[in-house]
């Protein structure tokens, strides 16, 4: 059946939505055989976000003491900075080819809500962005960001006021103004389409990727790693290497790394099979499919599910799943900064940690790529403010 | 299904509109349920739609949210909920009770024991708004097998061949949901509401009973709607009646009062 991932995906919507998805997936099809779009898109993505992103090798971190190298895929190079703009781009174009100039969208991190302000902007587009309000005061530069580039911003209280009530408000102005609205969904996540759509706008990442890491290394890489939160720069960077004979390496949110409940964002490790937000797929729930609170330092990480293809590829054994924790991720921060002069978005940041954390069990001279999906900016202030505490919290040893 | 077919049947001979008052189950409390649902019942209510929490309730608007919510924090799960149908079994009740609820919760109690029993608590069927008719393949045989009702959604914006294939899964009656959005008070009916109604029929036949919900509070909306479609549904207004008031006894006065009132219009 259309939309589903094995046992994931599908179409848990009010029938409401049915019909506008129908439509958006059939004009997505068109838009994919029709050479005029292509271009068109290709033209944004090199002269508006700044495609090709480069890779970069890393000339200390995993060399000293692991003898592994350690590449970048540096989508924190892009304009608005982070991995989002890709898929902004594509589904705003896909917006006017389907009539509608009020776009609404959901974010965590600020990312995805940045990347579509300025894709809104851009192509003249109204937009309205629902955001977390606990996420809305972690990510300050962002939310400014998007009022500057003229989006409204509407902060949600509701539930744990991040991501997961954050997409509930937004399918619930989408239900209201279905004819004249598009939902830009910022992941991999939500009733089919989304998932398939989202998930080809961001292959530009693995396309790039591959071909990259063959011309400078001559060879392909030996893993590839990226964090999964909705999971939507991971499905973009795997989707390249799928068929190839590569380690493929998602790292979830370990929060606290108490492994308690509502202290981490890791449903592909402790989640269980269920339907949330449109689609069927790993869920952290409680025993009577009540969905549960997570934590995670990292606002685009902090969601509940995780995109039905990452739940597919988890039980097709295609992609490991690991955890870092926000402790781990913090000092990953600092340690790219550091020592390859790299500001890693916080989420990125936990794909830096899995990274160092696995490389000594590869053989000295393995090669790993590391999806940086967002640059740091967003997050000094919390991350700041959170290295400061460990610091007072260990006697400044940390 | 007898009793939904009954009551529909019963309805259509007297001339009446079907009135179906939608309870959230566990508020305001676990105890005032069963009471609420005797109260509305004794007042003219022809069918209960009895909520069943979730944290996630994505058709829902403010009102209903607030409702699950506490109904949530007091630890209300599905099987509590077969227990009050249980009790208002046994306490005499005998209209349709129908289960309204999302769909994680019912896989997570499994469909199969769920359908059991509450075939074997006395519910009538269930409606579940994130589960639209092409995902419903399990759940419908579920239904078939202790033959309950399983309720399917139209919307304003429903094409022709998706009205027709929808009616045909739907058992006991087809929902029309009034306006897009969630749910809600709302003081008019949308203007395109009756050529909307006339899609549906159409995709309908004769045969299976259509209700309109979302947004209908007032007896002047169902008077609008008299002879358009075999029932309404009404939530948010009677939710809000309830939760205006301080005590119990309050809360039975208001609600029996509403449903008094807007039963009059179904006549």
């Amino acid at each position: 059946m259309t939309g589903r991932f094995g046992d994931y995906g599908g179409q848990f919507v009010a029938e409401t939505l049915v019909g506008p998805l129908e439509e958006l997936w059939s004009t997505y099809l068109e838009a994919r055989q029709d050479s005029a779009f292509e271009a068109e898109l290709n033209g944004l993505l090199a002269t508006f976000v700044g495609r090709p992103t480069p890779i970069t090798r890393l000339r200390r971190l995993g060399i000293e003491p692991h003898g592994v190298t350690i590449w970048l895929k540096r989508e924190d190079l892009t304009h608005t900075g982070a991995h989002k703009i890709n898929n902004a781009i594509g589904q705003a174009l896909l917006a006017h080819r389907l009539g509608k100039r009020r776009i609404i969208a959901e974010t965590g991190a600020g990312q995805h809500g940045v990347a579509v302000a300025a894709a809104c902007a851009y192509l003249g587009l109204d937009a309205t962005i629902y955001m977390g309000r606990v996420d809305a005061e972690r990510q300050l530069p962002n939310l400014q960001r998007m009022r500057l580039l003229g989006a409204e911003v509407r902060l949600v209280d509701q539930g744990t006021a991040t991501l997961k009530d954050a997409v509930n408000e937004a399918i619930r102005e989408w239900i209201t103004h279905p004819d004249t609205t598009h939902y830009l969904l910022g992941s991999v996540v939500g009733p089919h389409p989304f998932p398939s759509i989202v998930r080809d706008f961001q292959s530009v990442i693995g396309r790039e990727a591959r071909e990259q890491f063959l011309a400078a290394a001559g060879q392909l890489p030996d893993a590839v790693i990226a964090c999964v939160g909705g999971g939507s720069n991971s499905i973009g960077v795997f989707s390249g290497f799928l068929d190839d004979p590569v380690r493929l390496i998602g790292v979830q949110a370990a929060g606290d790394g108490s492994g308690s409940l509502g202290r981490h964002a890791a449903p592909l490790l402790y989640g269980e099979p269920g339907v949330l937000q449109g689609m069927r797929t790993y869920l952290l729930q409680d025993d009577d499919g009540q969905v549960l609170l997570t934590h995670s330092i990292a606002p685009g990480l902090d969601y509940p599910g995780a995109g039905p293809e990452h739940s597919h590829l988890k039980d097709s054994g295609r992609v490991e799943y690991l955890t870092a924790s926000d402790d781990e991720a913090l000092d990953a921060f600092q340690e790219l900064a550091r020592s390859e002069g790299i500001v890693p978005a916080l989420e990125s940041s936990h794909a830096v940690a899995a990274a160092l954390r696995v490389a000594p069990t590869f053989a000295r001279g393995s090669q790993l790529l590391v999806n940086l999906s967002g640059r740091g900016d967003k997050d000094l202030t919390s991350a700041m403010a959170a290295i400061g505490q460990r610091k007072e919290q260990t006697g400044g040893a940390a | 299904m007898e009793r939904l077919e009954k009551t529909f049947a019963r309805a259509s001979e007297r001339g009446e509109t079907v009135l179906v008052a939608y309870l959230t189950a566990g508020y305001p409390a676990l105890a005032e349920t069963g009471p609420l649902i005797e109260a509305v019942c004794s007042a003219g209510a022809d069918i209960i739609e009895l909520g069943v929490p979730f944290s996630d309730p994505l058709g829902d608007g403010p009102l209903i949210q607030e409702t699950t919510h506490a109904a949530l924090e007091r630890g209300v799960t599905a099987a509590a909920v077969l227990e009050i149908v249980a009790g208002a079994r046994e306490n005499g009740v005998d209209v349709p009770i129908m289960l309204m609820g999302y769909c994680n919760p019912f896989l997570r109690y499994g469909l199969e024991q769920l359908y059991a029993d509450a075939a074997a608590a006395g519910a009538d069927g269930f409606i579940v708004p994130d589960l639209p008719a092409h995902e419903a393949d399990d759940w419908l045989a579920a239904a078939r097998t202790h033959d309950l009702g399983q309720v399917f959604f139209s919307a304003p914006g429903s094409s022709p061949e998706r009205l027709r294939a929808t009616a045909e899964r739907s058992r006991g009656f087809l929902y029309a949901l009034a306006a897009n959005g969630v749910t809600g008070i709302r003081e008019e009916l949308d203007p395109g509401i009756d050529a909307y109604l006339s899609r549906v029929g159409e995709a309908t036949g004769s045969t299976l009973p259509v209700c309109v919900g979302f947004g209908i509070s007032r007896p002047r909306h169902i008077t609008a709607l008299r002879g358009r479609a075999a029932g309404v549904i009404v939530g948010s207004a009677l939710l809000r009646a309830i939760g205006d008031e301080q005590t119990p006894a309050g809360r039975i006065l208001a609600a029996s009062k509403l449903i008094g009132e807007l039963k009059a219009a179904c006549r």
